[in-house]
């Protein structure tokens, strides 16, 4: 039986299986950090997996779903790749999912490459990382896809001088090369820039020099979590609201999860991304009833989206395929699909895999005593800036 | 001019949130580098009361502190006193291994996120005076560090207390054969040192941020500041931080481009010259 | 007085000669192929990790320097070899060398700072270079790839017939192999009079000038070695993973490593490689139970073995088997 099975998986691996697996179950492996610094990650976006599965049922094409969920501990990709190989070796998955991280998503493309299985890429923003195999899809974004956005904004919205501050690691250079490109590109002024080092207890003497040059606003890009905390608490300390200065970032610094402990001092802060959890629309209404009726501790965020989103695209590709999860038919099915997400409408674009969306600008205001990123403005069916 | 208040306050905050290690390390001779774990927990003390219970932020300071030396009195009770005599490389094991529980446990109680912290209305903003803008907080910081090392520094070398304690440190047979309760003192001394990083990390929380994975990332720091001031000088702990603080955020100010290269340039440059510590003892065994 | 001073150097010659224990122990490698044919990654990570781990335990557990930043050798070595890689000279054992030779020249620079001071000083300047190295590699992402990892790697066919495979077989095979080659080579270095004097320093610095022997220089030498040792741990990680990211460099890894020496039984060559063994595996069987929380059990684990079995599971292993002599 073993064997069988082996030579099965070996078949399929080869992208020359016979269709006989209506009755089989569908394995999904998620590699996700579940552990580390970037648990909250993991946690979101297995909550959302598992909220899709909860409300439509876990059955997709009459292929019963299994999720297995791998912890590759955050920036570990050696880590990451272990687990995908072992998804695909071992547990013979159809289909991986997950990869929070960059570098998890790059150390694990080759494994999905070789293997011809799909891999869906549910928050890994870097937007060469759909290049990586043929057989990515993504359904989160990409990170110029949430910086350009609110640079057009900025440029067309009296902002003229910006002040950048990033931190000095690679989506930070991304993050500040986006945001040059479109802020110039619409007419507005950088008037000064500043790589901040990563690890960064105090934001102090950065803020001195931002008061000192007195720009417009400062375009803010960190790695989300106690640094945006910890610079916006700095910004009111000093009071460089009062000194007439806007801070612009890109939304997954305002994130849901986030934003309690940056607290009140978010007020105002003006972002993009392509999820608020007070999106106007009916899906959206049920999607946060339903999570926080499953999830009563947590709030849904992008990632939890992603993730939902992710479970939704198998779903609905596989009801395309009649259940044939094997690379090539499941990424050509999957080309081109669209359909009604919490967040709006999406669609995979079918040249580059990576995903067609709105992004939304938003103001962080307070919604019956919660902090919320309400959503003024948008830029419709969004491709990926990057890959152009 | 506000360059060099942020660098001091910067510093300060160093020197709270590692005094309890160069207690514990230098002072006992322990290499607990659980030391991050006790200021998590301290920092989780005081931000659980503050926002669920409504608890004034300074009166969760000492109670932040006490319920981490209570939790430190029992593990030392229980199993830190096991290992006072093993190597420092056992200790080091077997302290990593509570950090790792200590991260688990704060991920299953308190969830990955970040902690939110509002600070009362008389801790925030900044006194502006002609050239220098000043912190509240950073003062406060300042001012509660001074006071501690001052206070520290009386207890060990001025105080009957302290006496006994170097004598336990350095020659454990004979202090006890004039009497004194070795394991007393140790006990409680390592409940001063879990108290100061509960202290210190209750006071870090607002400029730190906490999470479950604070033990871990703040841990070169502390031990950055141990190194360079000499181990077990409570001076030379304040006087590290002091530099390191004040060059740390200079540097950022004015090059930012090696801003996270200063501060372990400074290190090893300062332990080269000065392999002990600034002020530190000729090792002591 | 003539038969005062011949010593009896036998134990010293028989302490090189390979025990039916250690003949056993290699043939773990050989049944795990076979016994675990679907986590030959894992297998493949271990032996890797285990040479990183034999190449601290040469600094720490032979000559007695601390560090906690031997992730700067490990890094080195893996960008060495990926760098190679990615600008077309993908020849795995060409990297090796050549990775070799990179962190051998780190490893000699930095040993003279890491010559001065006592533990703490010495643990801390090796955590800054590492740290220093780091922020390097950070800042040259135009090279490097930064956090987001080093682009475009195309690892050659090992000895240009073995192509790395999907389920890792050629991958197992040749870091077993590296591996079980380095072991040699460091086996018979601990034995050799070099090594007995590496141990005459940890055990007595001051008296060991007396005999003539050089401290500084045998230290300088050793902590050469064991940077290379671990850059050649680090370049096979790298091609065997086929990627670099600045994790590499990381403070954690360094950390791990001196707590997986330390959980093995430093000063041991056997240390290294079991305490490697039983800290992957325990982190790969918990991570699968509890994705969450496994941090906690393996916490415990760690605790628990130092209240129960000083000096490491091979300490713990020594106390055993001298329990048992006395039994017979």
């Amino acid at each position: 039986m073993a064997f069988r099975k082996t030579v099965a998986a070996i078949v399929v691996a080869l992208g020359a299986a016979a269709p006989a697996f209506a009755a089989e179950p569908l394995k999904i492996g998620m590699v996700l950090p579940m552990s580390g610094p970037f648990a909250a990650y993991g946690k979101q976006i297995e909550n959302g997996a598992r909220l899709y599965l909860k409300q439509n049922g876990d059955t997709f094409a009459g292929r019963k779903v299994e999720l297995i969920i791998k912890d590759d501990t955050g920036i570990a990709p050696e880590i990451s790749k272990r687990a995908a190989q072992e998804l695909v070796v071992k547990d013979k998955v159809d289909i991986l999912a997950g990869f929070g991280l960059t570098p998890s998503a790059f150390a694990a493309a080759p494994v999905s490459k070789e293997a011809k299985k799909p891999m869906i890429v549910m928050n890994a923003a870097a937007s060469a990382v759909t290049t990586k195999s043929d057989y990515i899809l993504r359904v989160s974004h990409t990170l110029p896809q949430i910086t350009a956005p609110v640079a057009d904004w900025a440029a067309k919205n009296k902002i003229r001088k910006v002040y950048t501050l990033v931190a000095d690691f690679g989506p930070g250079h991304d993050a500040e090369a986006q945001f040059k490109k479109t802020f110039t590109a619409a007419g507005g002024e950088i008037v000064g820039e500043v790589r901040t080092p990563v690890k960064n207890p105090d934001f102090a003497p950065f803020l001195q020099k931002i008061k000192d040059v007195k720009p417009d606003a400062v375009f803010l890009f960190v790695p989300p979590g106690e640094q945006t905390v910890a610079f916006m608490k700095g910004f009111a300390e000093r009071d460089l609201a009062k000194a007439g200065i806007r801070v612009i970032a890109t939304g997954d610094l305002t994130e849901e999860d986030i934003l309690d402990a940056v607290g009140d001092n978010a007020l105002g802060i003006i972002n993009s991304l392509q999820y608020s959890e007070v999106h106007d629309s009916p899906e959206n209404k049920a999607y946060v009833q339903a999570y926080y009726k499953a999830y009563p501790k947590d709030r849904p965020n992008y990632m939890s989206v992603s993730g939902y989103d992710g479970m939704q695209l198998i779903a609905k590709t596989l009801e395309k395929t009649g259940g044939d999860a094997t690379g090539d038919k499941f990424v050509a099915a999957a080309k081109g699909m669209s359909w009604v997400s919490p967040r709006g409408k999406i669609a995979i674009d079918p040249a580059t895999r990576d995903i067609v969306q709105t992004i939304y600008i938003r103001k962080v205001e307070k919604v019956a005593g919660k902090l919320q990123n309400v959503e003024f403005d948008k830029v419709a069916d969004l491709r990926d800036p990057g890959k152009q | 001019m506000t360059v060099i208040f942020d660098g001091i306050a910067s510093g300060m905050l160093l020197f709270l949130i590692s005094v309890g290690l160069s207690v514990t390390l230098g002072l006992m001779n322990f290499v607990n580098l659980a030391h991050g774990a006790f200021a998590m927990l301290g920092g989780y003390v005081c931000v659980t009361l503050l926002n669920r219970a409504g608890v004034p932020f300074l009166a969760t300071l000492p109670i932040a502190a006490l319920a981490t030396a209570l939790v430190g009195v029992v593990l030392e009770r229980t199993l830190y006193r096991r290992l006072y005599a093993a190597s420092h490389l056992d200790q080091v094991l077997f302290s990593i291994g509570l950090v790792f529980m200590s991260i688990a446990g704060a991920h299953y109680f308190f969830g990955a996120q970040q902690q939110p912290m509002v600070l009362p209305e008389f801790l925030q903003g900044q006194i502006n005076l002609p050239g220098l803008d000043i912190g509240v907080y950073r003062l406060f910081l300042i001012v509660l560090s001074l006071a501690i090392a001052y206070g520290l520094n009386r207890l060990v070398r001025g105080t009957r207390f302290g006496a006994q304690l170097r004598a336990s440190v350095d020659n454990p047979r004979a202090a006890r054969g004039v009497g004194i309760n070795v394991e007393r003192i140790f006990t409680l001394t390592f409940a001063l040192g879990t108290a100061l990083a509960g202290l210190g990390g209750a006071l870090g929380v607002e400029m730190l941020g906490l999470d479950p994975s604070f033990p871990v990332k703040y841990i070169v720091y502390f031990l950055i500041v141990v190194a360079v001031g000499g181990s077990g000088n409570i001076m030379g702990s304040l006087v590290a931080s002091l530099i390191l603080g004040v060059v740390d955020v200079a540097g950022k100010y004015y090059v930012p481009q090696i801003g996270a290269f200063v501060i372990y340039a400074v290190m090893v440059v300062m332990l080269i010259f000065r392999p002990q510590g600034l002020f530190g003892r000729r090792a002591a065994r | 007085m003539q038969a005062a001073l011949t010593l009896d150097l036998a134990p010293i010659a028989r302490a090189d000669r390979w025990r039916p224990a250690e003949l056993a122990f290699w043939l773990i490698p050989v049944a795990a192929y076979f016994i675990f044919p679907d986590n030959l990654v894992l297998l493949t990570q271990i032996a890797i990790t285990a040479l990183f781990c034999l190449s601290l335990d040469l600094i720490l557990g032979y000559a007695g320097i601390v560090s906690l930043g031997h992730a700067a050798f490990f890094g080195l070595g893996a960008y060495a070899a990926g760098l190679l890689a990615a600008h077309g000279y993908g020849d795995p054992l060409f990297g090796l060398v050549a990775a070799a030779i990179v962190t051998a020249v780190l490893g000699y620079v930095t040993s003279f700072l890491v010559l001065r001071g006592a533990d703490l000083t010495r643990l801390m300047v090796t955590l800054g270079v590492a740290m220093m190295l780091y922020e390097v590699a950070n800042k040259l992402t135009s090279i490097t790839g930064g956090v987001d990892g080093l682009q475009g790697m195309e690892v050659l066919p090992v000895l240009g017939q073995f192509e790395f495979d999907l389920y890792g077989k050629t991958a197992y095979w040749y870091a077993i192999a590296v591996l079980f080659v380095l072991f040699c080579v460091a086996r018979k270095l601990v034995h050799s009079p070099f090594g007995l004097s590496l141990k005459g320093i940890r055990l007595n610095v001051g008296r060991m000038p007396a005999i003539g022997a050089p401290v500084n220089a045998r230290l300088s030498a050793v902590y050469t070695i064991g940077a290379a040792y671990a850059g050649i741990a680090g370049a096979l990680l790298a091609q065997t993973t086929q990627f670099v990211a600045l994790d590499v460099l990381s403070f954690n890894r360094s950390a791990e490593l001196l707590l997986i020496l330390v959980l093995g039984g430093s000063g041991s060559l056997y240390g290294a490689l079991l305490g490697t063994i039983v800290f992957m595996s325990a982190h790969h069987l918990l991570s699968d139970l509890n994705p969450q929380y496994w941090q906690f059990w393996l916490g415990a684990l760690l605790v628990v073995i130092v209240l129960f079995a000083r000096d490491g599971v091979m300490g713990g292993l020594r106390r055993l088997g001298a329990a048992l002599g006395r039994n017979k």
